[in-house]
């Protein structure tokens, strides 16, 4: 990344557009350290859904009315929104779920179910949310394919020189993979995994909840055959995420979620299906959610994604040294220059809940536990870790904080 | 030190937390239990031996927050030399009043884990009841 050509943004003055930050707690200024769990989200966004419900609601796709024309622009132009910002080729291949977890059991079920059986082989990262490793798992098991994971080293970094090796073990048919690690922050060298899935003839599903908000992504030169993002960490609201997938793959699979809206034509008989995207979107949609993607997706693209990615670089450069200074304090994952702005660290003698507690009544939040990554914590031999994650309202002093408390519960547990 | 971070880890919980008793394995334990609670992933497993219906003795060994082992830790002391059938109908609040610390509904999980695997481990060894509320804990622990 040519740094010294980037935008730069301003993360004091950001601050302002997010109204959770105007409170204080346990008396002092939030230091919200938890975005890669969740955004907090800006004035623009929840203005635009108030707006939108209160001149614009209702139900999509067959009202006649007015209104009902309106809500289903809008919903409508929120999934160009998405596509534009990921840069799908189509619409057709932009599919609105609840979150990543509903796009990829969407995948795992709908192609899953049709195209696995004995003698495959399902492959996810070790590092794999559960999100992207259990609905795989499952499937896997239930149609009497092989399921294996891809190791990380002890830095959190996949070891690709075991790929021959577990692709020695059947037909691989699948191959699933973060493209940011949620508990470690890896950027994994997602392109590289993509050509060698392809090679073996694999589909290849990735999961860009902790990418899609923090870096350009370009689906299209990725070329991955399924991508899965959130909204709810990216600034807009909880209940709306995106899948998209090669519309030769949309066509061809089934759907996982069947009901309204996604049929063509419904007899005793039968039902055939709904086009591309409609034919995954069973039920009402979230539509004022959508909306708030959309308000989201302009929020970040007056920003910059490359100065998103600026800045978080920059706190880490802050970040790791502090942290890798502190006596008792092992800190998870890869160098700066290969990673996102996420930093997983162990306290000596201090359980990551406790030191969580004794951070919240400095008014830092952070997340404690297993992220969602049981069986790598269980590589890196901890039970959970505590984790700090950046976005592009953090502040140098948010990081001071967390220091200061992070040296303070290893004077209270040691 | 703050008054929340003195009230929740009090001097007593960190004591049990550091040094915490009836900490090890009984080789050739009449029975064994264990749960996880997967919020914090803590861990505890409990064995037991008895004489005759009396808990000759117990130890625990686990990983976890400094709550869930220094509380268990606590309940090690409580409940050595009393019956299975007396530890099985041991109330919840026996326990908390001794851990004497306010908990949030999320931290009191970790309070309980230690109690819910000893009743499981009475249940394993003597059959003695599991009240609804610890055999839904039951579920959990066993399936988690």
């Amino acid at each position: 990344m040519a740094v010294s050509t980037t935008p730069k943004l301003d993360a004091r003055k950001l601050r302002e557009d997010f109204p959770i930050f105007e409170q204080l707690i346990h008396d002092q200024p939030l230091a919200y350290l938890d975005t890669a769990a969740s955004a907090q989200k800006p004035r623009a966004v929840l203005e635009a859904m108030t707006r939108f419900y209160e001149t614009s609601y209702a139900n999509i796709h067959r009202g006649v009315y007015d209104l009902g024309e309106r809500a289903t622009e809008a919903y409508e132009g929120a999934r160009e929104k998405a596509r534009a910002f990921v840069n799908a080729e189509s619409t057709r291949e932009v599919v609105f779920t609840h979150n990543v977890t509903a796009a990829l059991n969407a995948v795992a079920y709908g192609w899953g179910f049709d195209n696995l059986g004995p003698g495959d082989l399902v492959v996810v990262t070790e590092m794999e949310h559960h999100s992207n490793f259990v609905p795989w798992q499952y499937v896997a098991g239930r149609t009497g394919a092989d399921f294996a994971v891809i190791p990380v080293d002890e830095n959190g970094e996949l070891q690709l020189d075991e790929l021959d090796a577990i692709a020695a073990r059947g037909n691989l048919k699948v191959l699933g993979c973060a493209h940011v690690s949620n508990s470690l922050g890896s950027v994994n060298p997602v392109e590289r995994l993509i050509a060698w899935g392809h090679e073996q003839g694999a589909i290849v599903v990735v999961d860009g909840a902790q990418a899609v908000p923090h870096r350009a992504v370009d689906v299209q030169a990725l070329g991955a055959d399924f991508y899965a993002f959130t909204g709810h960490k990216m600034c807009a609201p909880t209940g709306i995420g995106v899948l998209w997938g090669r519309a030769e793959h949309l066509e061809a699979m089934s759907p996982f979620e069947l009901g309204g809206h996604m049929i063509r034509k419904v007899t005793v008989e039968r039902t055939t299906w709904n086009e591309l995207p409609h034919k995954f979107e069973a039920g009402t949609a979230p539509i004022a959610e959508a909306v708030g993607l959309g308000a989201a997706i302009d929020y970040l693209g007056g920003i910059g994604l490359e100065a998103i990615e600026r800045h978080e670089r920059e706190l880490l450069d802050y970040v790791l040294p502090k942290l890798e200074a502190l006596e008792g304090v092992r800190v998870f994952g890869p160098p700066a220059d290969r990673r996102a702005g996420i930093v997983s660290f162990e306290v000596e003698g201090a359980h990551p809940h406790d030191v969580a507690q004794v951070l919240d009544w400095e008014g830092v939040a952070v997340r404690a536990g297993h992220h969602c990554n049981q069986p790598l914590m269980a590589k890196l031999g901890v039970p959970a870790t505590t984790r700090a994650s950046f976005y592009l309202y953090t502040v140098p002093e948010e990081i001071d904080r967390l220091v200061a408390g992070i040296e303070k519960a290893r004077k209270v547990f040691s | 030190m703050s008054n929340e971070l003195e009230s929740l880890y009090r001097e007593v919980i960190l004591d049990h937390y550091k040094n915490p008793r009836g900490h090890g394995v009984i080789e050739g334990a009449d029975v064994e239990a264990e749960g996880q609670n997967p919020l914090c992933g803590d861990e505890v497993s409990i064995f037991v031996s008895f004489d005759g219906d009396k808990i000759e003795d117990v130890k625990f060994r686990g990983r976890g927050c400094a709550i869930s082992q220094a509380s268990t830790s606590m309940l090690m002391e409580m409940v050595k030399g009393r019956t299975a059938e007396e530890v099985a109908a041991m109330s919840k609040e026996e326990l908390l009043d001794e851990v004497g610390i306010p908990l949030t509904p999320v931290r009191l999980k970790c309070a309980l884990l230690g109690l819910g695997v000893l009743k499981l481990a009475l249940h394993k060894g003597k059959g003695t009841a599991l009240p609804e509320e610890w055999a839904g804990l039951a579920q959990d622990l066993e399936l988690s």
